[in-house]
Formats: structure tokens, sequence, C-alpha cells
């Protein structure tokens, strides 16, 4: 690092005693810090003589720029620069996938809330005024808002190459098959947002090299990286980055937001630049989850066996591509949800509208599908008289069950015992609504006007399925570094990895692997930086799996390295360490031989030396899907989850209260039980959020509800009790046969509460989130 | 622009007594997180719904983001990082909440742990309903509340015990 100073309160890394192995609760080693106000996330770092950024946006969702005019902007006194497209060096253009978003718009607005100009000055507040003070000359253009239209060929054009980002048919099993039963449904899933708590913000500070030293909050450093080598001008390894704190991330953190304009700000400047974005501004700045519209087909025998499923999938991607394509892709792959069926017959397409982008948040694809797919399947058993959970059971996978492309599901696929799980766990009681009851306890609390008597009970169940990691021919991988020393007189285990820590505890994780494997009690574990290779993305539940693996990866190569110094040193001893090396134990730091014999205290055979490895790990390769067909084997491992969801629903007053939502999860091993659980319980809070509370409104383009007083995320008041049961059957794929846990609860959880509202007032409801409207209005 | 005009405010923050020249429109927030570098407090939505940047003003809690510094001269403020013991071992509050695995990002925190200390000075008791309802103006993105209602629980039983929390 060119920089010899760290900004004020940014740490490099975390000491705390890790105290336990894998398969313990372990408090967290960031925990202290976190609970006395020492973390220092992104929004909290100072560097001297640092500027602040503020960013101008568009107030349309779609325009011509005819002219920017900054002059009124650059004369407010304290302003040092303000930029626009004309003083991007590299690149105009970034993205994930596809790229296609211009870091500061040029000639063609294509969202409500696009990044237009940026200025940096010496206080928030000027800042923020330089910016409005900006004049933007616009020519106000017709937004393209329903991405059916969008697709239809009669739309107007947003991006060269067409309105279709990505379309995925899948064809699977013989095709035109006849059933019994045919049951057809049509499902809408609003715009969802991740929300994390922490706002985008960071701190970029330019090098005497020049090159460029970034703080912030991410989910990839590697990738960032990357791209604003790109955007800069710059070779990467000029452009520096190390992981602040993050305040939650859920997807909204995949694509850079702020990245580049501090980074412009800073180069232009040659001072740090801050920038902290408002929660209005987060909205705006980061993408959300992609509506979609979803058009079912279900053949089944009078039995209740799957026949066939035909599934039409239309995704709105948004003004810009982000993650869309893996979006659509696994919207294909897990159409049918955990069941085994015939025949397939799904196209999915992923659509460029005027609307904000969207792109990665958790469930990735697999939850605007799991809400169509398990509302069909209560359908079918509707349809056909039988009992939900029957009908699902009949269809169940198993081990070796096949996905629609094709693949086989060749590790657990406890769907069934997850079901029957679900439905033996007690039941709450049932709410009072006679005789003295607590008005506070009904739907709406203290704001039902009603006396209970339109209250009904509901129950719903519903199950997910998820690849964890990245798919379709991806090469995904992890990097470690893992460093043994002795440090006044005890061994020190020194793990380094570009891993984004967001919350999920894989902070903790690094820590209890590197004692486990290496049996020692004091793991240091540094600040993710790019200073080592990339770990890959913070997403995809897979970083347990994938930085895991690296961890664990570089800890067995370190004591390799050890044992063979051992032999080295001690070999005339330890005959049998030459061959039987692999029996050997680092526990307590102490070695051990295969009958538990001492062979050396590590502190007594190491003494000065210092044993490093770094190793990369990736999760066995998997391959694209075919472009006509769908078939292929894109997944390296699936995740599955269920959800019994208890509500009671006001039919008067069309207010829903969810009593109790119980959970079952398979997580292979459950490496930190707490973590887990934690991963479980706030999962299953943000599929609730999507049932019945959290969408972006947006109306002809322009969203209308960027605060946290119009956009609602669930409160404790929202949230019940969580019953969880965790199952662990190993994935034998996977390092420590772990599975990854942060997605899947979010997708049961969703159709879960629906079907218990559907179970409690009779109706359809098709959409989520489902609002109090929806049932009143049909009474 | 004219230079804006500043006001004396004089208060005590987590003990230490100190004087300041604020603008009349500074908030209390980032009066504590700008001026005086407490970036403890949290400031996650502006306008007082997420509660991060819940304070105690003379023990009471409030949303440093609704407040005026300049208003609140000659008052006792405390932030999450006046409630480390004096020893600099953690307040109860905190020392539960890492227990019970109450925290995951950790940006909520701060704000539910003040909210939480001065709930526990009127009610040290709580049922879990009464717990439940003591953190309903406080957001949470991470958790599901599960292991936050815990550590209100835990924080209680570790008063009872006896523990030492010298705030």
């Amino acid at each position: 690092m060119s920089n010899s100073t760290l900004p004020t309160k940014q740490r490099d890394h975390v000491e705390a005693p890790v105290l336990g192995g894998l398969g313990e609760s372990v408090a967290r080693p960031d925990g202290t810090l976190k609970v006395t106000g020492d973390f220092a996330y992104s929004s909290d770092l100072w560097a001297d003589g640092m500027l602040w950024a503020s960013t101008l946006r568009s107030p349309h969702p779609h325009a011509r720029i005819k002219s920017i005019n900054i002059a009124p902007a650059l004369k407010i006194n304290g302003v040092s620069a303000v930029l626009t497209h004309d003083d991007v060096p590299g690149s105009k253009l970034y993205g994930l996938e596809i790229v296609d978003q211009p870091v500061l718009a040029f000639d063609t607005i294509r969202f409500h809330g696009e990044a237009i100009a940026i200025v940096a000055a010496d206080h928030p507040e000027t800042a923020k005024r330089a910016a409005q003070a900006i004049v933007v000359e616009y020519e106000i253009l017709e937004p393209v808002v329903d991405a059916d239209y969008a697709i239809s060929g009669n739309a107007p054009v947003i991006h060269d190459g067409g309105n279709i980002t990505r379309h995925v048919p899948i064809i699977f099993g013989p095709q035109n098959l006849k059933a019994d039963v045919v049951v057809k449904g049509e499902y809408e899933v609003g715009m969802q947002d991740q929300a994390p708590l922490g706002p985008e913000s960071g701190l970029a500070i330019p090098a005497d090299d020049g090159g460029i030293d970034l703080y912030l909050s991410t989910q990839w450093l590697h990738v960032d990286r990357g791209q604003l080598a790109t955007v800069l001008g710059l070779p990467p390894e000029k452009v520096r980055l190390t992981l602040a704190g993050v305040g939650g991330a859920f997807g909204a953190r995949e694509d850079m937001s702020m990245q580049a304009h501090i980074a412009l700000l800073a180069m232009r400047t040659g001072k740090p630049v801050k920038i902290v974005y408002s929660r209005e501004e987060s909205f705006f700045g980061h993408v959300h989850r992609h509506p979609a519209k979803l058009r079912y087909e279900h053949g089944v025998t009078k039995e209740g066996k799957l026949v066939y499923v035909k599934a039409n999938i239309v995704l709105d991607g948004g003004a810009y591509a982000s993650s869309s394509p893996a979006v659509c892709a696994n919207a294909a792959c897990f159409a049918v949800g955990p069941y085994e069926v015939e025949s397939a017959t799904i196209d999915a397409y992923v659509a460029y509208t005027n609307n904000p982008p969207c792109g990665a948040m958790r469930g990735f694809g697999a939850v605007q599908t799991g809400f169509a797919y398990e509302s069909q399947m209560d359908k079918i058993a509707e349809t056909l008289g039988m009992d939900p959970i029957e009908l699902r059971l009949k269809n169940a996978m198993v081990r070796d069950s096949l996905m629609p492309t094709g693949q086989p599901v060749d590790s657990a696929a406890p769907v069934a015992e997850i079901l029957e799980k679900l439905r033996a766990m007690p039941l709450p009681p049932l709410t009072a609504t006679t005789d003295g009851f607590d008005v506070i306890e009904l739907p709406g609390g203290a704001s039902n006007v009603t006396h209970g008597e339109g209250v009904r009970r509901g129950i719903g169940y519903a199950v997910g399925i998820k690849n964890i990691g990245f798919s379709e021919g991806f090469d995904d991988y992890s990097t470690a570094k893992v460093r043994l020393q002795i440090i006044n007189g005890e061994p020190v285990v020194e793990v380094h990895t570009a891993a984004a820590e967001v919350g999920q505890g894989l902070v903790t994780l690094k820590g209890q692997i590197a004692r486990t494997e290496l049996g020692v009690q004091r793991v240091v574990v540094h600040v993710s930086d790019t200073q080592v290779g990339s770990a890959g993305s913070t997403s995809a539940s897979r970083q347990s799996y994938v930085t895991g693996g690296a961890v664990m990866t570089a800890c067995k190569a370190v004591r390799d390295e050890v044992l063979l110094y051992a032999m080295e040193k001690l070999g005339h001893l330890h005959p049998h360490l030459l061959h039987f090396r692999a029996n050997y134990k680092m526990v307590n730091g102490e070695i051990r031989d295969g009958e538990g014999q001492l062979v050396s205290s590590l502190a007594d055979l190491v003494k000065d030396r210092v044993f490093e490895c770094t190793r990369e790990y990736r999760h066995r390769p998997t391959t694209p899907i075919d472009p006509i067909t769908g078939q292929g084997l894109p997944h390296a491992q699936f995740a599955f989850a269920g959800h019994r969801a208890v509500v009671d629903v006001d039919i008067e007053t069309g207010m829903v209260k969810v009593i109790e939502m119980a959970s079952v999860q398979d997580v292979g091993k459950a490496l930190n039980p707490q973590a887990v659980e934690g991963q479980i319980e706030g999962g299953t809070a943000q599929g609730l959020g999507l049932a019945i509370l959290e969408e972006i409104q947006v109306v002809n383009g322009k969203v209308k509800n960027p605060s946290f007083t119009d956009y609602l995320i669930p409160t404790v008041l929202d949230m019940p009790p969580v019953r969880s049961i965790i199952l662990e059957y190993a994935d034998e794929h996977a390092p420590y046969g772990l599975r990854g846990v942060g997605e899947a609860p979010t997708i049961s959880s969703t159709p879960a509460v629906v079907s218990a509202i559907r179970q409690a007032t009779g109706l359809a409801l098709t959409r989520v989130p489902v609002r109090p409207e929806h049932i009143t209005s049909t009474l | 622009m004219n230079p804006e005009e500043l006001f004396l405010v004089e208060l005590t923050v987590n003990g230490n007594p100190l004087s300041a020249r604020v603008p009349a429109r500074r908030l209390l927030s980032d009066f504590l997180r700008h001026d005086l570098r407490l970036t403890g407090t949290h400031v996650g939505c502006e306008h007082g719904v997420c509660g991060a940047c819940t304070i105690l003003l003379d023990g009471k809690p409030v949303r440093g983001c609704l407040i005026f510094a300049v208003s609140v001269s000659g008052s006792n403020v405390t932030t999450v990082e006046g409630l480390v013991n004096n020893d600099g071992s953690l307040g109860v509050v905190q020392r539960a909440f890492h227990e019970s695995h109450g925290l995951q990002c950790g940006f909520c925190t701060p704000g539910f742990i003040t909210t939480i200390h001065a709930f526990l000075k009127e009610n040290p008791h709580p049922t879990e309903e009464e717990a439940r309802e003591a953190i309903a103006g406080n957001l949470c993105r991470c958790t599901g509340y599960q292991n936050i209602i815990k550590s209100v629980l835990r924080a209680a039983e570790l008063i009872d015990s006896g523990v030492r929390d010298d705030h």
C-alpha cells in the first residue's frame, strides 16, 4: 500500500479470541467493536483534508440531455470540483455482466435517479447545494415502463441490441403431454429493496504513485477494482481497495454505486473524498429485486402427480443489465421448484425498461418463481381436493432427482423430511377474540377498530430450492493466505482473504476454521483488501463454501509444511512422519502422532520460522446451459428450505398479523449454529416483508417511496417468533459437508405467508406484497 | 454567501462537559458524528424511522437525527460509546448483544443498545412481550429480531445477577 497511514478509525485486522472451533456457536470477533460503537463502517472514516461528495440525479425516467451547465455549482464557495461524463478518463460505461451503465449519464437518461454529475466540496451540505445548482436541460421522453410491452417488439429500443437482455428457454422431457387436470395461474411479484441499514459510503484517497486507495462497502472488492481500473484508465494494481465496515448488503452492493464517483473526484482534486448516501439516495443508488410476471400451467394426474409444467416468466430488469442475465437463468432453472416433473417448458425473459435497474437480491431469481410455483401447488391441491402437504410430498425431489436442466441433484434433497418436520411442529394457540381479549393482539394492533369478529386463522406451507455459488460454468474461486508463526512463545495464525464480511459472520468462520485446522488458540483475521487474490462475491450464499474452502485448503497446506519441517528436524525420532504425515495432528499448539503421542510443541519446533501458504479453492466445475434447450449442469450445489406460516387475518380491515414462522432447512453442516439460526431468522423476515409489506412503488417510471416512512421493512411487531429446525446432511462435494445458508430461507418464507393468508380468507392472492385492499376489496 | 451564524452549545457528552459553536441547523446526530467524531451513533434514514441514531438525552432515548444540537444545551447526552464501563469492559446490554448474537452487520446495534439501556432502567424484569414492545421503534434488517429479543432478556438476567454496569 502506498499510503502509510490508514484513515481514522479504519482497522487492518480483527483480533479477538475466537474461542471455539467448527460446529460451535462462537461469538463474533468483531462483536465487541460493534456493540461499543468502535467498529468503523464505511460512513465513519476520516482523512486529513478530506472533501465530501454529492451526486446530481435525474428527476426523469427517460430523457435526452440537451445540456449540462456546471458553472453555477463551481461558483459556490467551498466547491473543489464538479464532474460530468466529460471528465471520465477511461470507459464511460461499467457493468457486472454487460457493460452498459454510464458512470455519469451522457446523451440519454434511462431511469429516475440516474447519476448525471458529481461534486466535491469542503462540507457535505455545500456539496449538496452545489449539486442542486447544476443546470441540466432535458428533452423529456416517454418512458417504457411495462416489461411485457418492452419485449413485445413494438416498444422503443432502450439499448442497442433490443430490450430482451436475456431469454432462457428450458425444454425438458417429452413435450406436449396431456394430463387429467390442468391448472393455470398468473402471478406477480413487486419490486423489493434490499434496504441494508448502512447507506452506500466510502472514502477515496489519491496516492503518490498516481494510483488510488479506496475504503468502502462492497460485496466483491476485486470486481469493483476491475471496473474502477477501466473507468479510471489505470492499471488494476494501482487501484487498491480495502473493505471498510459494511452495514448489510443482501445484493445491494454487488454493483458499483459511489465507487467510481469518489475515485474520479479524488483523482481530480488530489484530495481524499468521502461520500455517504442519504436513505433516499440509497434507494436510487442501488439495484433492486426484479419485479416479475409469471404465467404458469401445470398438468397433473388425478392422483396429484405432476406431469408437466409450462412457465412464461418476464422479469423487469429496468434501465441497465446489472446481474439480470444470471437472475433470468435462476428464474428459469428453479421455475418448477423442488419437485420432480416429467416434462417442463420454460421461457424466462428479462427486459430492459425505463424502470429502476434491478439486479441481485437475496434469493436472486428463485424468490420470484418460488412465489409462483408454490402458489400453483396450493391451487392444484385445492382443485384436486388434496391436502397441500400431501400434494407436495407426492412430487418432492429426492437425491438424484433431475432438475429441468437435466442436472441430477446429486446430494441430499430432504424435501419430504422438511415438509414432514414442518407439519409435526406444534402449532401456536388461537388468538382469543372473545371474553376480555386484548385488542393489541389483533391484526393491526391498537389501530384495529373491530372487536375481532372478522379475525380468521390461516396456516400455510411452502418449500424452496436455490443454487449455491456462481453457476453456468463461471470460474468461481476464492483465495486465502494463511500464516503461522510464534509470537511471544505462542503460536499465532493470521488469515487474510479479500472476502467481504457484510454481517453474515464469515469473519467468525475464518477464525473457527483456522483454529480447528491448525490447533491454535490465537487467530488474527485481516481486514479484507485487494492485496490478496480475489475471494469472489459475497453472494449466492457462497462465502462459507468457497472462502471457507480456501481458508481450509491454505491451513492444510501450512500444516503440511510444518509437518515436513518437523520431519526434517525430528524425523530421526519420528520415522513415521515420512509416510504417515496425514495421520499427524496439530492440536492445542502441539503436534501429535496418530497414536496421540507428543511429537513437539509448535513453539519449540517453529521458533523463528514463518509458514505461509496462499491457496485458491474452487467449487466443482459447472457447465453453461444450452441456449436452445436449457440443458446442462449449471449448478454446484442446491439448498432446500421450507416454512410454515401461521397468520391471523382480519377480513374486515384486511390487516394481517403473522403469528409464527416455522422453518426447516438443510445446511449440510452447521459450522456455527448460532450464526446459521441468525441467517434463517433474518432471511425469514425479508421473505415476510415481501409477502405483506415491501414494495418500491414505481409509477410511470418514477419512484414514489424512497424512504423508510413509505417503504416498510418489518419491525419486531411484524416479525413473530421463529421456530427453526436445522438438518445436517453433509454434501460430500463441499468443505466440511456444508451447504450455503443465507438465501434459502428468503425463498419459502414469502409463499408460506401468502398461503396462510389464502387459507384464512379463501382468496386467490396472486400478487405480492399482499395489501389490505387485496383482502377487503373482494368482500 | 455569508458565513453561517454560529451558536454556543454547552453540554455533557458521555460524562465529559464540553462546549462548541455550531450552526443553528446542525443535527445532534451530525454534531456527534462529525464534530465530536463519535461515529458509534449511526444514521440510517435521517428522519426518525430506523432508530439507529438513538442516543440518551438526560437518560431518555431520543432520535439524534430529529434534534438540533443547539437545542440540547445544558443537557446530558449518552451515546453507545458512553455505555462502556469505566474500566473498558462492556456494559451489560452491550455484553448481552455480543453473547446472544444480537447483531450481524451491527449498523442498527447502537440504537438498540441505547434504547434497551433506558428501557431496562424503567423495567428491569421485562416479559418477552414487553421486550418486543420496547424495541418496536428500531429497525434491524439482518436478524429478524429473534436474537435482539434474547439480548434484552439476557441483559435483564445479567443485571439481576449483579453483573457490573457503570451506567
